[in-house]
Parts: C-alpha cells; sequence; structure tokens
C-alpha cells in the first residue's frame, strides 16, 4: 500500500471507532454558595438542601417539582378522623449508604432527634406538633400529634425532616449517608462536592452516573465557566445582566421559573407611626411593584398582593390590587393619619441585591409622599441582631420557605403583627385536611393580611437557570430548596 | 550575628503575642452570633442555645483566649464554627493552592521585573527606556481583576487552551493543576512586576550615579561589567524590600483573584469565615497570614545582611 492509502485506511478506523459516541452520564453544576457542611437537619443554609434534598436524602414525604407532597420513603399514610394519628407505612428494601436497612427504628429516631430538646434542627416548628412517635412493626410508623396539624405531610417533605440512621447521624455533617438515588462522593472544600449514582437504591436508578457542584460566586467567572464549557448547568444563575446574551446562543437553554421566596418590605406593626394602619395603607400605594422588579432585578419577579406564592393554586390574585399604585390616594391617607409633614424612619438593608437595589427604589418611591428614609446597609449577622430581634423601622428581606403564611400568626415574630381574625383562621388551616377547604381558609389568610398591610408585598422572587440546550430535566421552579437531580439526563 | 538573630526572633514572638490579643478581643466585639447565622431565622431560641453550648461559645471570654493561644502552641488551631473540622485541615487545603500561586506570581513578577528594570536604567533617556516607563504605566493602572477577566475570555474561553477557573487538585496530576494556576499568576504577576520594573529602575539609575561607578568606569571597566558588578549589588536593597512586600501581598491579598478564577485559596476562606462569622477560621487565618508577613520581614532583613556586608556588623 502507498502512503496515501495507508493513511487513509488509518483515518477510517479512526472515524469507525470513535462514531459510537457513548451518551454523557455526568453532570457538573455551578452553585454560588459552598454549604457550611452537608446535614441538612442541622443547619438552614440553603446551600445544603441544594445539594442532597432528594439526591442524597430522603424523608417520609417528598416535594415535587410542583410543590406537591409525593411518597417518598413512606409509601403509604392513613390519617386518623380527628387528624392526631397519621400511621405511615414504610417501603421495604430500603437500605442506607453504608448498607444497613432503613426501618421504622430509623424512622422514629430521626424525628425524635429532630425534635429533642438539645437538637439543633433549623425548623424545629415542624415538628412541634408531634408528641410522640411509635413503632409499629418494622414497617409501619404511627405519629401522634397533640394537635390536628393540617400541613404535617407537606413539612415532612422539608429537607430538615429528612430520614438518617443512628449510626451515621453524627458524621453526616461531613459524609452523608441517606437512601438516595445518590451517594456521597468527596468534597474538596472551597472547591467542589461530587456525589455518585447508587446502585443499590431501592427505586428506579437514576440516569446520570455522577454529578459534581462548583462553587463559583462571582457572577462574572459564573458567565465565562458555561461559556468555556466548564460547568454544564446553573439552575440558579446568579447574572441575571447576562440572560440576553445566553438567550440569543442556541448552546444554552435559559429558563426562567419562581421560587417560594416572597420579597417584602417589612413593617414594624409595634412602632409608631408604623402601628397606625392608615400610615400602612398609604405605603401600600406608593409602592409601584413592576418599577422596582424592573430596576432592582433586571424584569426578573413576579408583583404578588400578600405572603404566598403565585404559582400556588390557592393564590388570591386579586389582593394585587387591594391597595394600588396611587400616589395622591397614599398622601391623602398620610395626611388624615396625621403626616401631612411626613414621616423620618430608617430602612435597614441586608446584603442582597433585591434588598440593597430594591431598597433604593423604594426609598425614593415612598420620599415622594413625604416619608424620607435613611438607608442603612447592614450584614446578615446585623440583621439577625436588629431587624430579626424588632429593633427596625422598616426593612427589606425575602422569606423564602414554603407555604410561611402561618408567620403572620404569631405576634412575637419580628414584624409583631396580632391580628385575632387572622390567628383564628390559621387554627382552623391547622386542624383542617381536606385540601379545598384549606385553599379556601389559605385564601381568607390571604385576604386579612393584605387588608391589614401588614407589610408592604412587594414580589416573588424569580429563579432563572442556564443550562446545556442538550440537558433534560431540570426544575423550572424551586418549590423547596433544591436540585433534584432524580429526573435529569443528557439528550444527545 | 547571633545576637542579630536572636534579637530579631524576640521581637517576631513578641509581635506575635500583641497580635494573636488585638485579633481575638476585636472579633469578640463584632456584632453577630455565629450560631444564630448558621440556624437561619426560622430556627427556635433553644436549638440557637443548644449550638451555641456545643460550639462552646457560653464559657468566659478570657479562658477561649488562653485555650486558643495555648493550642496554638501545639499546633491544634481549634475546630472551624461552620464545617465542624479542624481550622489546621482547613488552612493546609487552601495553602496548597494559595502558596504555589504566591511562588508563582512572584517568580513570573521577579522575572519580567528584574530584567526590564535593568534595560530600562542601562538605556536611561533613550527610546527603549521611555518604552518600559510607558509599559509599567499601564501595568499599574490595569486593575488585576478586569485584566484576570480578559485572560479568562481569551484564553479559557475563546481559545479553550486553560479551565475558565477552579481547582482540580494536585492529586489528579501535576500539570491539570499548574494549568489552573496559570491564568491566576499571570493576573497577579503583571502588575506586581510593573511596579518592581520601576524600582529596580530607580535604583539602579542612583546606583550607577555614584562616585564608585565613575571610577569603575575611568578604570577601564565595561559598561556592562561595571552594572553587574558593582552597581546591581548596591540597587538590590529596595529591590529586595519590594519583592518580600509583594510577597506578603500575594498570601493574603488574593481575594479578588481568587473569586474571578473560583480558587479555593487561603484569600477566599478568610472572606466566607467573615460573611459566616466563623470566628475561629477567622483568628486563626489572620493570625497565620502576619505571622507570615513577620517572617517574611525577618528573611528580608537577613536578606539585607547577606547583600551589604556592612549591616552584618552592626548587629541590627
Amino acid at each position: 500500500m502507498n502512503a496515501f492509502s495507508r493513511i487513509a485506511a488509518a483515518s477510517a478506523l479512526v472515524l469507525v471507532l470513535a462514531s459510537p459516541a457513548l451518551a454523557r452520564d455526568t453532570v457538573t453544576l455551578g452553585v454560588a454558595l459552598e454549604p457550611p457542611h452537608l446535614d441538612p437537619t442541622a443547619g438552614a443554609a440553603a446551600a445544603i438542601d441544594e445539594i442532597v434534598y432528594a439526591n442524597v436524602f430522603e424523608g417520609l414525604t417528598r416535594i415535587g417539582s410542583k410543590g406537591e407532597v409525593l411518597p417518598a420513603l413512606a409509601e403509604s399514610w392513613e390519617i386518623s378522623e380527628d387528624g392526631k394519628t397519621y400511621t405511615f407505612k414504610l417501603r421495604s428494601g430500603v437500605k442506607f449508604h453504608d448498607g444497613s436497612d432503613f426501618d421504622a427504628e430509623d424512622a422514629k429516631f430521626s424525628l425524635d432527634r429532630a425534635r429533642a430538646d438539645d437538637s439543633t434542627n433549623a425548623q424545629k416548628g415542624l415538628f412541634k406538633a408531634i408528641e410522640s412517635v411509635e413503632v409499629v412493626d418494622p414497617a409501619t410508623l404511627k405519629v401522634m400529634l397533640s394537635s390536628p396539624a393540617g400541613n404535617f405531610l407537606f413539612n415532612m417533605g422539608w429537607g430538615d425532616a429528612v430520614m438518617v440512621a443512628p449510626e451515621s447521624a453524627d458524621a453526616n455533617k461531613e459524609n452523608p449517608v441517606g437512601t438516595g438515588p445518590f451517594k456521597f462522593g468527596s468534597w474538596s472544600k472551597g472547591s467542589f462536592v461530587e456525589i455518585t449514582r447508587n446502585d443499590d437504591y431501592w427505586g428506579e436508578s437514576v440516569a446520570l452516573a455522577s454529578a459534581t457542584f462548583r462553587f463559583i460566586p462571582d457572577a462574572a467567572a459564573a458567565i465565562s465557566s458555561l461559556q468555556s464549557g466548564d460547568v454544564d448547568a446553573f439552575p440558579n444563575f446568579p447574572a441575571p445582566e447576562a440572560l440576553d446574551a445566553f438567550r440569543s446562543d442556541d448552546r444554552f437553554a435559559v429558563v426562567v421559573g419562581s421560587t417560594e421566596g416572597e420579597t417584602i418590605l417589612s413593617i414594624n406593626n409595634t412602632r409608631p407611626p408604623f402601628d397606625n394602619i392608615l400610615v400602612r395603607q398609604a405605603i401600600a400605594h406608593a409602592l409601584d411593584r413592576q418599577a422596582i422588579i424592573d430596576g432592582a432585578m433586571f424584569g426578573l419577579g413576579t408583583p404578588i398582593g400578600t405572603h404566598f406564592a403565585p404559582h400556588h393554586p390557592a393564590y388570591v390574585a386579586e389582593t394585587i390590587n387591594t391597595y394600588p399604585h396611587d400616589f395622591d390616594k397614599a398622601k391623602e391617607l398620610l395626611a388624615e393619619a396625621g403626616f401631612a409633614d411626613g414621616i423620618d424612619a430608617t430602612l435597614q438593608l441586608p446584603p442582597p441585591t433585591y434588598a440593597r437595589r430594591g431598597g433604593e427604589i423604594i426609598a425614593s418611591q415612598l420620599r415622594e409622599i413625604g416619608i424620607n428614609l435613611e438607608i442603612i446597609p447592614v450584614e446578615w449577622a446585623q440583621w439577625l441582631e436588629g431587624p430579626f430581634k424588632g429593633d427596625f423601622d422598616l426593612t427589606i428581606v425575602s422569606h423564602t420557605e414554603p407555604l410561611d403564611i402561618g408567620i403572620y400568626a404569631n405576634p412575637d415574630y419580628y414584624f409583631h403583627y396580632d391580628s385575632k381574625p387572622f390567628q383564628d383562621v390559621m387554627e382552623k388551616l391547622n386542624v383542617t385536611t381536606d385540601e379545598q377547604a384549606r385553599y379556601d381558609l389559605m385564601g381568607e389568610a390571604q385576604r386579612i393580611i393584605a387588608a391589614d398591610a401588614v407589610n408592604g408585598f412587594l414580589f416573588e422572587l424569580a429563579k432563572a437557570g442556564v443550562w446545556n440546550a442538550k440537558l433534560e430535566g431540570l426544575w423550572e421552579n424551586a418549590p423547596v430548596q433544591a436540585n433534584d437531580l432524580t429526573g435529569v439526563s443528557w439528550n444527545e | 550575628m547571633l545576637l542579630f538573630l536572636s534579637r530579631r526572633l524576640a521581637s517576631l514572638f513578641i509581635t506575635l503575642a500583641l497580635a494573636s490579643i488585638v485579633i481575638f478581643f476585636l472579633l469578640e466585639v463584632v456584632p453577630g452570633d455565629p450560631a444564630r447565622l448558621m440556624l437561619g431565622i426560622n430556627a427556635t431560641q433553644d436549638a440557637v442555645n443548644a449550638l451555641r453550648e456545643q460550639m462552646g461559645l457560653n464559657e468566659p471570654v478570657w479562658q477561649r483566649y488562653l485555650s486558643w493561644v495555648g493550642g496554638l502552641a501545639t499546633g491544634d488551631f481549634g475546630r472551624s464554627y461552620t464545617y465542624s473540622v479542624p481550622v489546621s485541615e482547613l488552612i493546609a487545603e487552601r495553602s496548597v493552592v494559595s502558596l504555589p500561586l504566591a511562588l508563582l506570581a512572584l517568580t513570573l513578577s521577579t522575572l519580567i521585573a528584574l530584567p526590564a528594570g535593568i534595560y530600562a536604567a542601562s538605556r536611561r533617556g533613550q527610546a527603549a527606556d521611555t518604552g518600559v516607563m510607558a509599559a509599567t504605566q499601564i501595568g499599574i493602572a490595569i486593575p488585576n481583576f478586569w485584566f484576570a477577566l480578559l485572560l479568562v475570555y481569551v484564553f479559557a474561553v475563546s481559545f479553550r487552551l486553560v479551565p475558565s477557573g477552579g481547582f482540580p487538585g494536585w492529586d489528579t496530576g501535576v500539570w491539570p493543576a499548574l494549568k489552573a494556576l496559570i491564568l491566576p499568576s499571570i493576573a497577579l504577576a503583571l502588575p506586581q512586576a510593573a511596579i518592581l520594573a520601576r524600582v529596580t529602575r530607580s535604583a539602579l539609575i542612583e546606583a550607577l550615579g555614584e562616585d564608585y561607578v565613575r571610577t569603575a568606569r575611568a578604570k577601564g571597566l565595561s559598561r556592562r561589567a561595571t552594572l553587574r558588578r558593582h552597581a546591581l549589588r548596591n540597587a538590590m536593597i529596595p529591590v529586595v524590600t519590594i519583592i518580600g512586600l509583594q510577597f506578603a501581598f500575594l498570601l493574603a491579598g488574593t481575594i479578588i483573584i481568587e473569586n474571578v478564577f473560583y480558587l479555593p485559596g487561603l484569600g477566599r476562606l478568610a472572606f466566607q469565615a467573615i460573611t459566616q462569622r466563623d470566628l475561629a477560621v477567622v483568628r486563626n487565618v489572620v493570625v497565620l497570614l502576619v505571622a507570615a508577613v513577620i517572617l517574611i520581614n525577618f528573611v528580608v532583613d537577613l536578606a539585607y545582611a547577606w547583600i551589604d556586608p556592612r549591616l552584618r556588623r552592626r548587629g541590627r
């Protein structure tokens, strides 16, 4: 054979060997914050759940992509007539990642650990209603509540309520051992966390063989990491100003969804003059939500009229018109309250952009009606010492826990709203388990706080996800803080 | 010489002790409860109290200071509040990124700056000198993070020669790890090189104006030999000082570059620890950096003594 035909033959061989390209089965995700540790039952950081929820750990129930309650380690349940006893039928054949079996004893251990007096669970309130937990047999768990709690099943789907094993629970911060479809691989501090497929999973095996979460806090670095291909997906993209560039690039898919983050202008309801409803109503009339969304959030976000997620079926859309944007009406109400000369107050702003940028826009809107705000930027640690302990006039914060309208029933909560009618509705809601009846009560609750103008209800935080166009299965919305990778696969 | 060394060491320890006191008590005054910050706004007060007990935050201040300092002497830096792992582990993990990066940047900076400075000084007033001065002017003016972004865009995104950031770890191979450090070290080195080149140039020009240089030339020594044997050594003292300062900066001040390239370095560790109120990590990293700077100054002093024999006798 001469040189040419040898080369041709070699190239043909190379092409033939290279053509059956295997579908990719690993994915690299970029996340902005590194979690302090990997135990979702011992910390509030969303960054923890964003790695381990539904991937490494599972609870009795699970929250799906639409915010619905799905069975997880409990395959079915029965609720007693009085709503105080839940009997869970647990799945069999479930193993923890260290090989030990999962049974009702482990479930009892997990729940008791979370509600213990010395527990450091960040959402201890979820377990408050539990009076006792009983193991009927290895596959059946009985939970007795002191009073009916209508959202108990939803609460058990939170990351703070996942099932852990007594043998490994203490080491979960560094070496998480759960029952999920992925097991913990490695954690290079400051760099990345890797999880790998659990071949002994009780359910359907996932498509991905492994996933790596890289910590990239800087927005510009996020953009370049996606463009260079070092990262395949950014489920919560931190640079909204760059979204248009990605939208026009065919290699990427830009998916904007919503979250459970109600961003509000919190008003101290016990501090004059804000204890006067006329003043709060004036503030509500002065706010122009769309201007805030456009100016502070690059147009990403959905206006809300009350403390409830607009994507939820029980959301009352009319609440947005309770106090429509009207500067004249606002000035009238202020004058009626006796503050025609204006009010001086402070606005404390924590670090996120929705607060710092949104705060400036709100300050200028309120200045139009005579309320002069001194803007005080604070760090989270200071915010927790000051506004969160009730020492503030106004502040801006986003409450990201799902279905948290119940915070308005607690008069000790930092904005100190005390309304008997609202508390009554919440009590009734707690003992109601019928879905339609619950939705009606939730609607009533929303209307009450909207009418009382408790806080300035601004908008629901949006979630902008940018990922490789060939990637499928990543969630559009974030009904719970998580990056559920169970349904993710490459489509090439 | 021994007296010189022992006096230096003594002042090193005293400075370190004073620094540790200032650092510890300054951090105590900072507002914010680490336990509350970690557990978030929904946590109940007794969960927060339980965590405070666990982290040992309820002990009296003096006791905590003494146990910390005692631990430092034995190499036990305590446990991180947020990560619950020994702080020494965290620092060690980050140092294997920060130290090589600092050394690489310093080497690059010196390799570029010294020849450039010498070249400019020896051709003073001519076009070459003006060219080097203009280049250093630009180098000093450019913000290093902007330059870093430019490098990323050209070499990582467009040409895909190196990763856009991150650090794969030394155990995956020396070359991939070095590739990840190339762009950051160039971004760090160039502005430093500009400053160093200017300092070298002006120190050398001053040395070249001295009488002994004129004597050497009058004796018939070539320009190059005069520069190399007489002027250069005398110009080294300010240069060595600047190199020492730059190394100290490269160890502690690279937080912005580490952010741009999302490198898990010491700067990022300190920054994350501060925002999370992980005071255990903050105080240890700060004390370590103070010790490093003091040590560098000590080495620079030794270098002075080596360069200039006149300093050895005075035993300062």
